[in-house]
């Protein structure tokens, strides 16, 4: 028999996921739970916070608390959006990334060479970012400029010139479109998995490509090459790794710089989404990077995992209101597996004296699931629209939710945020 | 010399030294934006042409540092002990709708009117704190992270609050929603007589010299007496410099992180109090925003002490105050902010070198005495 391993248990956890959504779907009638254009939208969304939260994970794993990334993130949109409309969008990508580098070099700067607390020097750049940006607004995009002449204000770049290619899959997605007509027709499950496949496939912008083979990339060089290793040491135990000669300060620097340029490649995208500079443009995405970055227990997987909900939860909200009250239901469904699970569990089971101690806590585990279960149930049923505001919130309530439920298995790196000198050793 | 006062010393030659640099930094970025930077450092202290100008450029000034002061000591309380609320900016803004919703719903006697709002801005920003610290206690959820998504959380609720079941009557032609206006008794008296003291004008905008600045100066003091003078503040302090210390001396660290996040909150729920005491009377959709978020580079600045805190919160509000001259000096005024956030990068970096060459310093001092007071015999 072969071992069941995670990689089963993560294909299981999607299979029923999808099951869960397209039951949810088939009972409420709400075609845009699974439908190919709130997919696009999800990932259009999902792809800076996973950006914002790369950036996290490699300063972290080289144990540097990032909480800048916003401000690098800002960083990035202005550089992008000012290079973007005179040279175009790759300068655009290469302003962006230096941006965001330049963010992270000073916070290496002020963390690794003068050993300043980690959460102090982010607050510090998340107030410089914005500040500098404006100031460069304020100088380089006022009226009278030659940028002023070409359609900027003082909050906004001019538009950038050219556009990125935006290539679908042939014949599935596009052409033909068998994908889409295959989702089109609403059956049970299948049209589901046409509607996400499409939603994935269909006008993807190249950066989006770019930026999720950044996934797969981090994960290899962080954790299966020797710059990896020598990383993720720097991380764990820097006063070891100097011990066998690694150059813990140079290895800290260069993963909070990089850090920068993800975070300053999140900014990037922003812009080409919306095509030029806004200021304020990137509404704390930065921040929730961190959060799925945390979420996603300091690996690339569980971000992913994490920026895919936020994307999801935000780009469900953006193509229908009503659809979030579907929620309520998802939960309640969840809720129910669980209780299933429990019953089961406690009926099946004549078990060991050392193991009945437990029950009282889980029986009120039970009630509260249970009692939750009713209320989603009920909420769903009666409300008809929440408050947008309510809407906007949905991602962050879910974050927290699944922080309460799984932060007691999260394990960062063991000298994360630990001030490092050379030779200090304790 | 003796080692205290040459590290006091150090420490004030520190600071100097990272506000010079975050001068000559700001003044590199004005040269560059094609202004003079003589013209930009006149603008800081030009109050104003006329004398009225004068007294509403100092009032100003005061009112600006009132709640930077409090923010600053909502996140001070927490950072003593490695608590880091972030979740400052969504506790205040809760907490002042919620106040002004609570306070124009009765008409009593001003003190007591007064005190009702104080109190219940207080609680609903201590309770909005408490998630947080349970979250944290029972489920280990780090409070960095959440306190940012109750931020959002609190951001979203506010907005919807102040247009739906908190909204009172919005007058002709206003575009900004509201909530019901205060009742006169709720008003928080000025102080513009400190104006007639000195001979001056009296200020006419912003509600004058806003009375809550006395309020401030008493929770200064009181933050004052509870972190240093008691057992409370030395839990505190001591679960914060070394948690296992702490534990083993009986500190029971669970209920340090709930009291401590708790008093965080409740401070941080006054921070919008002047402004709707003092000059708006009711929480409007231009309710001042950012203040948590500057609190916490005022706390930083000011070392997480209360005097400190004042200081950082004075400075920051001296530099804010100017964004209108500046402007009017052809100078871009968001070099305010730049200089802010270079002041705390520099000032912790200082700190940093002061501490290490303090160290050094005492090293070689205290290596010197030994050598020369008490030489090692060694005989074979």
């Amino acid at each position: 028999m072969t071992r069941v391993r995670k990689y089963h248990l993560t294909l299981i956890g999607v299979a029923a996921l999808l099951l869960v959504m397209s039951l949810v779907r088939i009972i409420t009638g709400e075609n845009d739970i699974t439908s190919s254009g709130t997919f696009n939208a999800a990932l259009l969304l999902a792809v800076p916070i996973g950006l914002a939260g790369l950036g996290g994970l490699w300063a972290e794993r080289a144990g540097v608390v990032n909480i800048g990334l916003e401000g690098m993130m800002v960083l990035g949109t202005w550089f992008a959006g000012w290079a973007g409309y005179q040279w175009g969008p790759v300068a655009a990508l290469v302003a962006g990334l230096l941006g965001g580098a330049i963010g992270g070099l000073i916070h290496a700067v002020a963390t690794v060479t003068f050993g300043v607390d980690h959460i102090i020097s982010g607050v510090a750049i998340n107030l410089l970012g914005p500040g500098v940006t404006r100031f460069l607004s304020e100088v380089l995009f006022k009226e009278g400029t030659r940028a002023s002449a070409a359609g900027a204000g003082i909050t906004t770049s001019p538009p950038i010139s050219g556009s990125a290619w935006t290539p679908s899959l042939p014949v599935l997605s596009d052409g033909p479109d068998l994908l889409g007509k295959l989702e089109s027709t609403h059956w049970f499950l299948l049209s589901d998995l046409a509607g996400i496949l499409r939603g994935l496939t269909h006008d993807v912008n190249i950066l989006v490509v770019l930026a999720v083979l950044l996934l797969p990339l981090t994960y290899f060089v962080l954790w299966h090459t020797a710059f990896g290793l020598r990383l993720r040491s720097a991380g764990e135990n820097p006063w070891a790794a100097e011990s066998l000669g690694v150059n813990v300060y140079l290895t800290k620097y260069v993963a909070v710089v990089i850090s920068g340029a993800f975070a300053g490649l999140g900014g990037v995208f922003l812009v080409f989404v919306s095509n030029k500079y806004v200021e304020g443009q990137t509404q704390g995405r930065g921040f929730i990077g961190l959060a799925t970055m945390i979420f996603g227990n300091w690996r690339p997987g569980g971000l992913a995992a994490g920026a895919s909900l936020f994307g999801y939860a935000s780009g469900l909200q953006l193509r229908s209101s009503g659809a979030v009250t579907t929620f309520f239901l998802f939960g309640a469904v969840l809720l129910l597996a669980y209780l299933v699970i429990q019953v089961r569990r406690l009926l099946a089971a004549d078990r060991p004296a050392e193991l009945a101690a437990g029950p009282a806590r889980q029986y009120t585990l039970m009630a509260f699931a249970a009692l939750g279960m009713v209320v989603l149930f009920w909420l769903w049923l009666t409300v008809e629209q929440l408050p947008n505001e309510f809407v906007f919130i949905t991602p962050h309530v879910l974050t927290l939710l699944v922080l309460l439920v799984a932060s007691q298995r999260l394990r960062p790196p063991k000298a994360d945020g630990v001030r490092y000198r050379r030779g200090e050793q304790h | 010399m003796p080692a205290g006062l040459n590290r006091a010393l150090l420490t004030v030659a520190g600071a100097v030294i990272a506000i010079v640099l975050a001068i000559a930094i700001s003044s590199v970025a004005i040269i560059a934006a094609g202004a003079s930077p003589l013209d930009a450092f006149a603008a800081f202290f030009d109050f104003g042409e006329s004398a009225r100008a004068q007294s509403n450029g100092v009032a100003a000034f005061i009112n600006r540092a009132v709640p930077l002061f409090i923010a600053g000591l909502a996140v001070a309380v927490g950072f003593r002990m490695n608590l880091f609320n972030i979740g400052v900016e969504g506790q205040y803004r809760l907490a002042a709708i919620v106040a002004a919703y609570v306070g124009s719903t009765f008409t009593a006697p001003a003190p007591i009117q007064i005190a009702v709002i104080i109190v219940v801005a207080a609680l609903t920003g201590g309770l909005y704190a408490l998630i947080p610290a349970v979250m944290k206690v029972t489920r280990g959820v780090n409070e960095v992270i959440a306190t940012i998504m109750l931020n959002y959380i609190a951001i979203s609720l506010t907005s919807y609050l102040v247009r739906g079941p908190f909204a009172g009557q919005r007058a002709a032609g206003q575009l900004t929603t509201t909530t019901p206006e205060l009742p006169e008794s709720a008003m928080f008296p000025n102080l513009n007589v400190v104006f007639d003291w000195f001979g001056a004008l009296p200020p006419t905008r912003g509600g004058g010299l806003q009375g809550f600045l006395l309020v401030a100066i008493v929770l200064g003091v009181v933050v004052w007496i509870v972190l240093e003078r008691t057992r409370f503040g030395f839990d505190i302090k001591a679960s914060g410099l070394n948690g296992p210390a702490a534990l083993a001396s009986g500190v029971n660290p669970k209920k340090m992180v709930i009291a401590a996040m708790v008093m965080s909150g409740g401070i941080a729920g006054l921070i919008g109090l002047p402004e709707i005491l003092g000059d708006k009377g009711a929480f409007n959709s231009n309710f001042t925003a950012g203040l948590g978020f500057l609190g916490i580079a005022v706390a930083l600045l000011g070392r997480n002490k209360p005097v400190g805190i004042a200081i950082a919160a004075l400075l920051f509000a001296f530099l804010d105050r100017a964004q209108g001259s500046l402007q009017f000096a052809g100078v871009p005024s968001s070099v305010v902010t730049i200089i802010q956030a270079v002041i705390v990068l520099l000032v912790v970096v200082a700190n940093e070198v002061t501490n290490r060459l303090a160290l050094r310093l005492e090293e070689r001092r205290a290596a010197q005495q030994l050598g020369r007071d008490n030489p090692v015999e060694v005989t074979a």
